[in-house]
């Protein structure tokens, strides 16, 4: 078949790409050629757009093993442990078909796990959906959180939350954003490399069908308005039972020594894990895609190569050891196949009926892929402060407070979390709810402690702050919990990089993680980027979500957001600024979409993230609640009402009102802590140069806020626990389509 | 004391109960795989929960023809200890060694978060050490636990004291709003005529440890390990 103008366009590769691809072969390419380099050289597969802004990142560190590059990230906890952990988007096919949209996402990102080695122990998802009056928007939140609690609860890993954030920027992209964090022995970890001339490459797991055939070049495209019903034939189809079988086959093949290197099929399937793992050894490969298991007959090589069917890997075993092998994927019922062998020739030669159907250098597809500076517009200014100043105060503060507790940004999302089993494995020290969710490590004393976290609104209105404002969110909550912030990774989610403005919008954020990263001395050690999430020209706010993982050497002293007990004493750490720009109050209770957003002091955020995590491994503390979303009335809302407590707080407010009650200003938590307590609290405070502001009381049934000497909030505890624990649900049970 | 778990591919709280038997009770535990039919020795057979074949078809529907499924039946007819927890509960009931069925929540969702259970029998080997009537808190997690049996077998089981565990609030009252899944009379758990096979859809495994928030769940395992003691 000749190569045509046509095919290439198709293949969503430029003139100058294809050029390329000449060159590197010094001749045309024949279509299943064509093929693999189309899906290898996708944004989704080569970062083609984002990688030279992805070098800014710290990567390293005393406690990283593993960074980027890997299918996963791997950090030492000590003890002989290690926690391997990564985060991955799957937006395009989730806005196609929600459920195995979502559900394929989870199975990727186990995969990504568990190939190296380690036993996966939590998840945690970002969801970002449009309004809840949106067209299919209800029928998309049910089908990613069915989706999401059909794969993860079947295989058995909990799903521990995350967060789950409404706006009208998705209306028209949904974002999936899935992170997983595994449990390995530091010296037991395998990765993703074609080793040894003759040792036998096998495939293992499902048989390839014909589903998500270019599933990598789709999700390297914006939509169209009602192109994504047509696009539903690139969605694979998840199983996560044959995903069971395939990670306990997997886990106990590691338990010899028989594997050599190993890599899931995800995007690209077979394209990928074959180029990728010959690429990183600098070997070649040689496979008969006859051999292959196929589902139906008359599959071509073409479709064999770039097919994205589900619960696949690839592997390399010891050319001694390859009859173990067999016999323990045939133990779980799983097809495993020799379909080739490691060479030294620097090729992938595949074979289909005797034939030589593809020949290709394999560095070069990853080495010489295609690498842009794409341009970047000047960012717009950090927009101009915001006219409140001259606005009237709300004459209700306590409805403010319940219009937020009540909003879908706000409310408790129970609804969604029961739908997860959140605590098979028996580890989960915190469920879902809490600042970050936590778990114990069998066997030690230690406790992990996870967060996936970002704030859209933030970063529209500034990409730079907001990208550094997630990772400092992240450590707040970590060390709110008790635990301290080890390494993050990363999903970057924007629009069309193709757009200057796109471009300005991704460099910034990026810039600001990686400072904030330097500054909070937290390594990124794995992560992923989506673009093109747009439709009909119109990008999503731009979405670069952080999941961080912390470790706490004794996880007895976990702390929570619950007040505790009567009688404890309330403060508030760090400094409340006037600052309402992109806050929920803004939104919600006055219908603007407006910035600036917050300031970020990252040496502030540092020693506050010192002082939480010390308070906690001292016992100082009974509780501790990050402020965030909808403020410090807010984050003292949901301390009381999680502990069924009221509190009687008054406050020198210092700013404007709505700004002191519901405005986001970054570096705050709130604690409490037993009176007995207070004197060294305050001087650990002092030490750590974080200001304590003595807030009040934990006790009674009602919240009681005063300003000054004015009354603001007076309401009772249980109204607002109602209010804020069944909003949810509310607004979507009355909804037809569920 | 040594237990004996059943893994059925697909289930996925083998280790945590392998956990509860041997590092909280320091009782000896083995797995034994659906293909066995040697249960090793054990003194008491768990079934764990789990998603056993993908719980394709209906849940428990297939892992009843595993082989090891017919030694578990003569075990039990011998009057040997088996516990059913959740998806183990389902496959007793596909397997007949305990009467009823199991329909989709009424909810039409999968359901994971505490519950309040009453004790109503303390007579199996399973439930010795909790007091009769007393009201304890155990973790759900489930699509199909929506208890189901004929009028005349409900009854039975009823007349017998059958039912081991039901649905309440934390008083103890029976309410249809205390009930999570719909079961037919609120009930989370029953044993059979001999008293020695219990399944229930509560996780006992999920609750045995204070540093996870609750500990009551402990007190069925070790009621088996009374239970084998005494004998």
């Amino acid at each position: 078949m000749t190569i045509t103008e046509e095919l290439i366009r198709e293949h969503n590769l430029s003139d100058e790409e294809y050029g390329r691809i000449k060159e590197i072969l010094g001749r045309e390419p024949n279509l299943v050629e064509l093929g693999i380099f189309s899906a290898m050289w996708s944004e989704h597969c080569s970062y083609k757009s984002s990688r030279i802004h992805l070098k800014r990142f710290p990567t390293t560190g005393p406690r990283v093993i593993q960074g980027p590059g890997e299918n996963a990230g791997v950090v030492d906890i000590g003890d002989g442990l290690a926690v391997a952990f990564k985060m991955e988007s799957h937006n395009h096919p989730s806005f196609i078909e929600p459920y195995q949209g979502a559900a394929t996402g989870v199975g990727g990102i186990l995969r990504d796990v568990f190939t190296m080695g380690a036993r996966p122990m939590a998840s945690l998802n970002s969801l970002r959906f449009g309004r809840l009056d949106a067209p299919r928007m209800k029928h998309l939140v049910d089908g990613v959180v069915r989706g999401i609690a059909g794969y993860g609860n079947c295989i058995g890993i909990p799903t521990l939350g995350g967060e789950t954030t409404f706006h009208r920027g998705y209306d028209g992209n949904i974002l999936v954003n899935v992170m997983n964090v595994g449990l390995v022995n530091s010296d037991r970890i395998f990765l993703g490399r074609a080793e040894g001339a003759g040792n036998p490459v096998v495939y293992v797991g499902s048989k390839t069908g014909r589903d998500g055939i270019h599933g990598a070049t789709m999700a390297s495209e914006e939509f169209a308005a009602d192109e994504a019903s047509q696009k539903r034939p690139t969605v694979q189809v998840g199983d996560p039972f044959t995903e069971k079988l395939l990670m306990e086959a997997c886990l106990e093949l590691f338990q010899t020594d028989a594997v050599v290197g190993i890599q899931d099929m995800g995007a690209a399937g077979l394209t990928s894990s074959s180029f990728e793992m010959a690429g990183r050894a600098g070997s070649g490969v040689e496979l008969d895609l006859s051999k292959v298991p196929v589902r139906e007959t008359g599959m071509t090589p073409y479709e064999i190569m770039l097919s994205e069917s589900q619960e696949r890997m690839l592997l390399v075993a010891r050319r001694d050891r390859l009859a173990e092998v067999l016999a323990i994927f045939h133990k779980w019922e799983l097809d495993a196949v020799e379909i080739g062998t490691v060479t030294d020739s620097g090729r992938v030669v595949l074979f289909f009926d005797g034939k030589i159907v593809a020949d290709l250098p394999a560095a070069p597809l990853s080495d010489r892929a295609p690498c842009y500076d794409r341009p970047r517009a000047a960012l717009a200014p950090p927009s101009a402060p915001f006219r409140w100043q001259s606005e009237a105060e709300p004459a209700d503060y306590a409805d403010c407070l319940k219009r937020l507790l009540a909003s879908p940004n706000v409310a408790e999302k129970s609804w969604i979390w029961t739908q997860y089993d959140h605590m098979v494995q028996s580890n989960t020290v915190q469920r879902p709810g809490g600042d970050a969710a936590v778990l114990r490590v069998k066997g030690t004393k230690k406790g992990i402690a996870m967060k996936s976290d970002v704030n859209p609104f933030f970063c529209a209105f500034d990409p730079y702050r907001g990208g550094a404002i997630a990772v400092a969110e992240a450590a707040r909550s970590i060390a709110a919990t008790g635990a301290r912030p080890l390494a993050i990774t990363d999903c970057l989610n924007f629009g069309n990089p193709e757009k200057p403005e796109v471009m300005a919008q991704f460099e910034a954020a990026v810039r600001g993680i990686a400072d904030a990263c330097r500054a909070l001395e937290v390594p990124v050690v794995s992560g992923n980027v989506s673009l093109y999430n747009e439709t009909d020209g119109r990008a999503i706010p731009p979405t670069p979500t952080v999941g961080m993982v912390g470790l706490m050497e004794d996880v007895s002293r976990h702390v929570r957001v619950a007040f505790r007990r009567s009688g404890d004493l309330v403060a508030v750490l760090g400094e409340t600024r006037d600052e309402l720009g992109a806050s929920e109050f803004l939104r919600t209770v006055r219908g603007r979409d407006e910035g600036p957003c917050p300031e970020v002091d990252l040496d502030a955020e540092k020693r506050l993230v010192d002082l939480l995590a010390t308070l906690a491994e001292r016992s100082l503390v009974a509780s501790a609640h990050d402020v965030s979303d909808g403020g410090l009335a807010v984050a003292l809302a949901e301390s009381a009402m999680q502990g069924g407590l009221g509190a009687t707080l008054s406050l020198e407010p210092g700013v404007r009102m709505s700004a002191f009650l519901f405005g986001e200003s970054t570096g705050r938590a709130i604690v409490s802590f037993p009176p007995e307590h207070e004197a060294a609290v305050r001087a650990l405070a002092k030490e750590k140069g974080v200001p304590f502001t003595a807030a009040g009381w934990v006790g009674g049934e009602r919240l009681t806020i005063s300003a000054g000497s004015r009354v603001v909030i007076d309401e009772p505890g249980a109204e607002l626990a109602a209010l804020w624990r069944g909003a949810f649900a509310r607004a979507l049970e009355s909804a037809d389509v569920l | 004391m040594k237990f004996g778990i059943v893994v059925f591919p697909g289930s996925n709280c083998d280790e945590d109960c392998h956990h509860v038997a041997t590092q909280l009770l320091g009782c000896e535990a083995e797995y034994i795989w659906h293909h066995d039919t040697d249960l090793k020795g054990s003194d008491a057979v768990i079934l764990p929960g789990g998603f056993a074949y993908g719980d394709y078809l209906r849940a428990g529907a297939l892992a009843r023809f595993s082989p090891v499924m017919e030694s578990v039946a003569s075990f039990a007819k011998k009057g040997g200890p088996v516990l059913g927890i959740c998806n183990g509960f389902q496959v007793l009931l596909e397997a007949g060694l305990l009467p009823g069925a199991m329909q989709i929540n009424r909810g039409l969702r999968y359901v994971c978060k505490d519950v309040s259970l009453k004790v109503e029998n303390d007579a199996t080997p399973f439930t010795s050490l909790y007091p009769k009537g007393s009201v304890v808190t155990m973790p759900i997690g489930h699509m199909e636990g929506n208890y189901t049996a004929p009028p005349d077998v409900l009854d039975t089981l009823e007349r017998d004291g059958r039912v081991v565990f039901r649905y309440c609030e934390r008083d103890g009252r029976v309410t249809d709003a205390a009930n999570p899944n719909g079961a037919a009379r609120g009930i989370a758990g029953i044993c059979s005529r001999e008293g020695n096979v219990v399944g229930l859809m509560p996780h006992p495994d999920r609750c045995a440890e204070k540093l996870l928030g609750n500990d009551q769940g402990l007190q069925m395992f070790a009621s088996a390990v009374a239970a084998m003691a005494a004998r």
